[in-house]
């Protein structure tokens, strides 16, 4: 059996040590938003959250790309491992983002773009799930995984692109901004440094729970492999 | 140059082959063209389609109809080439595999536009909303090439795996969303006689689209059917 | 004229060429470093029992499947980076047809003729039907042709650009004796043209009279081989099983 590397005990404890100052940084750093108030406080992890779902998706094609060049089993494992973790966190980012919405915009949910193109996004990779679980030989299942998580990234921005061009009432935080977004404000400094921190953290956490829902693939595979011996 | 010939011949040969067994049978045209005429007949009672509500959910409607028709045949047209292992017998065959691709892409392409072509007629009849425009035309050819640029790839794959007959339009509609959006709008802005730079943008979506699209399946297709 | 195909003319005793041949699905290994070779000419029957890797070792030898590693020729060109050299010279028959239901016997035809780029199509498509005894039905849809003559066809279809080397899979799946005998006219005369033949079967009487050679597949490797000379057709059963009791 394996050993759990040395390196990811100490990321494990860096991200939870991270964390907490992440969340000290958002509650008590960071002074209320003058019009919003409390409810403001989720923003620093509504934008990570989905921050590291767009990574997570990002990640799934480049190692889609790698594993139709190489074939290698590994991207397959890393693949889905991105997969997996942006599909919760996206999800928690929209879910993060109606808690939100409901004091600022009044309704639980409304059909903005960024609102409708997550929610698509969530889709696309609801179905990568499905079409994994749909074939049973597992080439097969990779290289359509690896095809399919290529084909949903780059729909992403079309879909943004058009739904944009539909409506928008979403607030642009950072970046250039539209002042007649409801709900839109700017950062003061300790804000800033309290929303940066916690993008980073994300990121962190990102990388840590992709180590190890990669290593328990790689640990799967194992374990496959010697039952199918035992059998032979 | 001689590659191009063998090329184009292959892929001729796959329309050729596709159009004179559906000429046959005309089972798909048929099954599509029915269900087409079904889902706006139930678009009729659902939305209560009076003379108001028409020309702004027309384009709507008329796009969920060429969808919904859409899946049907492009699931049924690569059924055919796995029933009797004839998809192994494309790839034996000394052809690129994206001549097998195009031929298919091209041959959904015709049986979609030709549905289309039916369906329109009809509906203008029913509804006395003429939609016989040539700015139309293009709108629902540019939609139903990114439509089946798409399809046709994603159809590989669906008839390969366990849940072949679900799985399609769960895997296509989520990735077709820019297509049905830009279509609708631009439809809907034809019949409501905006003017062309207003439609404009839409129509440049809609390209753009086509052109990523058939490009990524272009490349991507190998894989989906090689082991 | 290509390097290697200089070296098939020099040397055609050898039609394919497979070393050490690894096939894995997934965490399964299927052939586990198989060597096989079969010259010019010969008829190479490939036993075993279900599951011992035959229809994947024949699906790599017709290209549709890549090996994972080990060398594979056929032909003279390499496998998988010369594939359209190698489909070019290769007719195969699986246990399935590969031919369209709605379309006439001369049509599906006139299809892979087309995807070969088969000359003088007309002449040819007419004698491969006559030879497969399928020329007065040839105006009607595969979907009404038996079992049988759908298997004939699909050898018509195999044959059609002519190839070198012939695959089958198979063959003889689901066909009653009266097929059968016909569908075995039909592969002596396709290998009667001095192409060189493999097929895989568990009927072993089948192909105790078509074979020149036999081999035994098991668990993913040749367990043994032997030349018809050295195996008459009724030990053949005693040789098959010999052979998967080592």
């Amino acid at each position: 059996m394996e050993q759990k590397p040395r390196w990811l005990n100490i990321l494990d404890t860096l991200t939870a040590i991270l964390f907490v100052v992440s969340v000290f940084l958002v509650f008590f750093y960071a002074p209320m938003e003058r019009t919003m108030g409390a409810v403001q406080k989720v923003f620093y992890f509504h934008v990570a959250t989905a921050w590291v779902g767009m990574l997570g998706f990002l990640v799934a094609a480049v190692v889609g790309v790698f594993y139709l060049i190489k074939g290698e089993r590994k991207y397959d494992i890393m693949g889905l491992a991105a997969i997996e973790i942006s599909l919760i966190f996206f999800f928690i980012a929209i879910i993060m983002g109606s808690i939100w919405a409901r004091p600022i915009w009044n309704t639980w949910w409304t059909w903005d773009p960024r609102l409708t193109t997550a929610t698509i996004v969530e889709l696309i990779y609801a179905a990568y799930m499905m079409l994994r679980q749909g074939i049973d030989d597992p080439d097969r299942r990779a290289r359509f995984g690896a095809v399919y998580a290529v084909l949903g990234f780059v729909s992403v921005p079309l879909t943004f692109i058009s739904i944009r061009m539909l409506r928008t009432i979403h607030p642009v935080v950072v970046g250039n901004s539209d002042p007649g977004a409801e709900g839109s404000f700017s950062m003061t400094g300790p804000m800033k440094t309290a929303f940066f921190f916690s993008l980073f953290t994300f990121s962190v956490l990102f990388v840590d729970l992709f180590w190890h829902r990669v290593r328990m693939g790689k640990l799967a595979a194992k374990v496959e492999e010697l039952r199918l011996k035992i059998t032979a | 140059m001689n590659n191009f010939r063998n090329f184009l011949r292959a892929l001729t040969a796959v329309v050729r082959k596709d159009l004179t067994a559906e000429w046959r049978s005309r089972e798909l045209f048929t099954a599509m063209l029915v269900f087409a005429l079904l889902v706006i007949l139930i678009f009729n009672f659902a939305l209560e389609l009076d003379a108001r509500a028409r020309t702004s959910v027309t384009s709507g409607v008329l796009w969920v109809t060429f969808a919904f028709a859409g899946t049907l045949g492009l699931n049924r047209s690569m059924a055919t080439e796995k029933d009797r292992g004839c998809l192994d017998g494309l790839l034996l065959a000394p052809v690129d595999r994206s001549a097998i691709y195009f031929g298919k892409a091209i041959g959904n392409l015709v049986f979609m536009f030709v549905v289309e072509l039916v369906v329109l007629p009809v509906y203008s009849v029913l509804y006395n909303i003429n939609l016989f425009r040539p700015e139309l035309l293009l709108i629902i050819l540019l939609g139903s090439i990114g439509y089946v640029a798409v399809g046709t790839l994603l159809s590989t794959m669906a008839v390969q795996a366990r849940t072949r007959d679900i799985l399609l339009p769960i895997l296509l509609f989520p990735l077709v969303v820019p297509v049905l959006i830009a279509a609708v709008r631009a439809s809907g802005g034809i019949l409501q006689d905006f003017a062309w730079e207003e439609i404009q943008a839409w129509v440049n979506l809609l390209v753009v689209y086509d052109v990523i699209f058939i490009a990524i399946a272009f490349m991507f297709f190998d894989y989906v059917v090689e082991e | 004229m290509k390097f290697s195909q200089l070296l098939t003319l020099r040397f055609p005793q050898n039609m394919i060429t497979v070393k050490k041949l690894i096939k894995r699905f997934g965490p399964k290994t299927v052939l586990r470093g198989l060597d096989f070779e079969v010259a010019a000419g010969e008829f190479v029957a490939l036993l075993g029992p279900n599951g011992a890797g035959k229809t994947t070792f024949l699906r790599i030898l017709s290209s549709l499947s890549r090996p994972a590693m080990g060398e594979v020729r056929v032909a003279g060109y390499q496998l998988p980076n010369q594939a359209a050299a190698v489909r070019r010279r290769l007719g195969v028959v699986s246990h399935q047809p590969l031919l369209y239901g709605d379309l006439t016997a001369e049509e599906n035809l006139r299809f892979y003729g087309r995807m070969y780029a088969v000359a003088h199509m007309d002449e040819r498509i007419s004698e491969v039907l006559e030879m497969v005894g399928l020329y007065p039905r040839r105006s009607d849809l595969v979907r009404t042709f038996s079992r049988g003559m759908q298997q004939r066809l699909a050898i018509g279809r195999a044959v059609l650009h002519d190839p070198e080397v012939m695959l089958f899979d198979e063959p003889h799946t689901g066909l009653d004796q009266d097929a059968c005998i016909m569908l075995d006219g039909v592969l002596r005369e396709v290998a009667a043209k001095g192409r060189t033949v493999v097929m895989t079967s568990h009927d072993l009487a089948r192909t105790a009279d078509l074979a020149s050679r036999f081999d035994v597949l098991s668990k993913g490797k040749i367990v043994d081989s032997a030349g018809r000379d050295r195996v008459a057709p009724n030990d053949l059963l005693a040789f098959y099983r010999g052979a998967l009791k080592n």
